[in-house]
């Protein structure tokens, strides 16, 4: 599909034809309350396959719901959401679980490893929802771990692993199902400024390779450093670089 | 663009079930011996009270059996007649005429006190007395003979003394290889024969018993037995009972007292069971203490698990798949108790019954019904925990 190529309209580039990973359309999420805390409003969003985006805004700004609503994990009050151009609403708890299990890997500024168990366990729950045999989950949970570096480190549980090191065996969790993006809320929020560079390196890394990936961030040099930025503010998109491809060539 | 063809729905293997549920108690393990042990006292308890119970009980049965149901006794006393409160001379010969009765034996008081030597305190007979009996009299209980002899025809007139066993340990009599005596009235008498124990007349055990021949020809003994002991023929207990009184003392039959010392032995056999019952009861109780202690241990778990829960929500886990994580992992805390408890409680019977030289016996039902109930309280105990932590909203489990 990458390979065919449309036109596209007024600046007459030819490129290849995108994807969406995920669309918000009219998007609004409220709180029960007295009013109602209206947490997005009307928010609009489309992200496509292979892009490396940033979500960036302050606390509060509404960034946060945002990742819980991309992320399936809260429903939105009103409008679509659609994850691999499949539509989520009205759909069971079952039916949303299994669309996590295999269309979104999260990465969590808390890392979330399970203690006791080691890396290679660790990421091959990345799979344990989908009903994947064990000997399989070890075998791609090998191979995602060596895709973040850590090959060496399988059988390491995590309090034997450095901070940045269990932010990348939580990255090869989120990679290991192949899912068609990934959600890294605040990835190097507990992490010093070398293992910071390292994980924003290694996601770069990622994207080069295909992956799609959505971080969200209060962090603008961060963002900064990254292709696309959506600036979230009091729950609406104030600014959005755009589809890099979309630029306009300077 | 959008479709809306079913994606395929969250699934966990039942293997994995029970992998997830271990998980918990894995990598948690001095909690979790700690929260089993409460499973383990109470499975504990319930095996090893009813395996020494019933490893006691046919302990019990089996001695009641080898003496056997069929002796009864005959002694003066009970009524308020006019007799004498004796039986008469002629009580064993006519108990021994009754057609059901195959074998009888008596005894007689003798009027001595018996010392271990001539320097004991006049009086200080250490509650030892002495008694006659016929030769028929260790046959007649089912008795034996633990060193030496008793009388016989033969060696009946001579003035020879056998020990019932617990005067032989007051005396210090262990066995007869040098010559050994007490002293009886004014004089040494020879101990010849040493006896075990008589369970179902434990009198005859603090006894130094002379032959009823010797000790009315050298001891002043008196000429009414004081009791008269009978075997009867199997299933003619009652019909032998109630001729007993009329055939050995035809004068004051009302004054004759008939019992069977077996009943005593059967009482205590039932009175275990009521011991056995109190027992279950607080083995119960302290299963019942045991659950709730998983139950508590469950709910902090899910506390503080949050983080934990909030991940495998966004790995794809559904609220049934937490759900039965953590009711898994309860039950296994609890099977673990159970496991424990059970080989804790065979160990105890074991260790105890084979001490008192009783068969052991462990009553399959009690390590079983151990296990089962041990699955149940874990179940029950997780259920509440595992609900709340299914109901956890994702957002919620991961604000942590």
């Amino acid at each position: 599909m990458t390979a065919a190529t449309v036109n596209h309209g007024d600046q007459g580039l030819v490129r290849p034809q995108r994807r969406p990973a995920l669309e918000l359309r009219r998007v609004v999420k409220e709180y029960p309350g007295d009013p109602p805390v209206r947490a997005l409003n009307d928010v609009s969003l489309r992200i496509d396959h292979g892009e490396l985006v940033a979500i960036v805004g302050a606390s509060g700004s509404g960034k946060s719901t945002l990742l819980n609503v991309m992320g399936t994990l809260d429903r939105p009050t009103r409008g679509v959401l659609e994850i691999d151009g499949v539509d989520t609403a009205g759909r069971s708890d079952n039916a949303v679980s299994g669309i996590r299990a295999r269309k979104i890997g999260f990465v969590f500024q808390q890392f979330y490893l399970l203690p006791g168990m080691s890396a290679v366990e660790n990421v091959a729950n990345g799979l344990l929802y989908q009903g994947v045999a064990p000997a399989e989950r070890r075998a791609r949970a090998i191979d995602a771990l060596s895709r973040v570096g850590l090959g060496h480190r399988l059988e390491h549980t995590p309090n034997h692993l450095s901070g940045g090191e269990r932010q990348r065996v939580a990255v090869a969790r989120a990679l290991v199902h192949q899912p068609a993006f990934v959600l890294a809320d605040e990835p190097t929020g507990n992490l010093d400024s070398r293992s910071t560079d390292a994980v924003m390196q290694l996601i770069d890394d990622l994207h080069n390779d295909g992956t799609t990936i959505v971080v969200i961030t209060h962090d603008t040099d961060i963002a900064a450093a990254l292709p696309r930025r959506v600036t979230v503010h009091d729950g609406t998109i104030v600014a959005d670089s755009g589809h890099p491809d979309d630029a306009p060539e300077t | 663009m959008a479709s809306k063809d079913q994606s395929p729905a969250s699934r966990l293997r039942l293997s994995d079930v029970v992998r997830v549920g271990a998980s918990g108690p894995r990598a948690r393990k001095t909690r979790t011996a700690l929260s089993a042990l409460g499973i383990s006292i109470g499975i504990a308890a319930l095996v090893g009270v009813l395996g020494l119970s019933e490893s006691s009980k046919s302990a019990l049965l089996d001695e009641i059996s080898a003496l056997g149901t069929n002796l009864l006794t005959v002694e003066a006393g009970g009524g308020i007649g006019a007799g004498d409160g004796e039986l008469p001379e002629t009580a064993l010969a006519s108990a021994a005429r009754i057609p059901t009765v195959t074998s009888a034996s008596a005894v007689w008081n003798v009027d001595a006190d018996v010392y271990q030597n001539e320097y004991i305190p006049e009086g200080e007979t250490g509650a030892i007395n002495v008694v006659a009996a016929d030769v028929d009299l260790v046959h007649t209980l089912r008795g034996d003979v633990a060193d030496g002899r008793f009388f016989d025809e033969t060696t009946a007139p001579y003035p020879t003394a056998v020990v019932g066993s617990v005067a032989a340990e007051r005396y210090g009599i262990r066995d007869l290889d040098t010559p050994t005596y007490v002293f009886i009235g004014d004089d040494y008498v020879e101990v010849v024969g040493i006896l075990e124990e008589f369970p179902l007349a434990a009198d005859l055990d603090r006894s130094v018993i002379l032959s009823q021949q010797a000790a009315s020809t050298f001891f002043d003994a008196d000429d009414s037995p004081s009791t008269v002991f009978v075997r009867v023929l199997d299933g003619t207990i009652d019909e032998t009972r109630d001729v007993l009184p009329g055939n050995t003392d035809p004068e004051n039959p009302e004054e004759v007292t008939v019992s069977r010392p077996s009943d005593a032995l059967e009482a205590q056999a039932a009175a275990d069971d009521a011991l056995t019952t109190l027992f279950l009861g607080l083995g119960a109780v302290a299963l019942l203490v045991g659950g709730i202690g998983i139950a508590n241990v469950m709910v902090i778990a899910v506390i503080e698990r949050r983080g934990e829960i909030g991940l495998r929500r966004a790995l794809g886990a559904t609220q049934a798949h937490i759900r039965r994580q953590f009711v898994t992992e309860a039950i296994i805390l609890s099977v673990l108790g159970g496991i424990g408890g059970v080989a804790i409680g065979v160990a105890a019977t074991f260790v105890y019954a084979s001490s008192q030289d009783w068969r052991v016996i462990i009553p399959q039902e009690a390590a079983f019904g151990g296990l089962v109930g041990a699955v149940a309280i874990g179940a029950i105990a997780g259920l509440y925990p595992a609900m709340r932590a299914a109901k956890l909203a994702p957002t919620e489990a991961l604000r942590a």
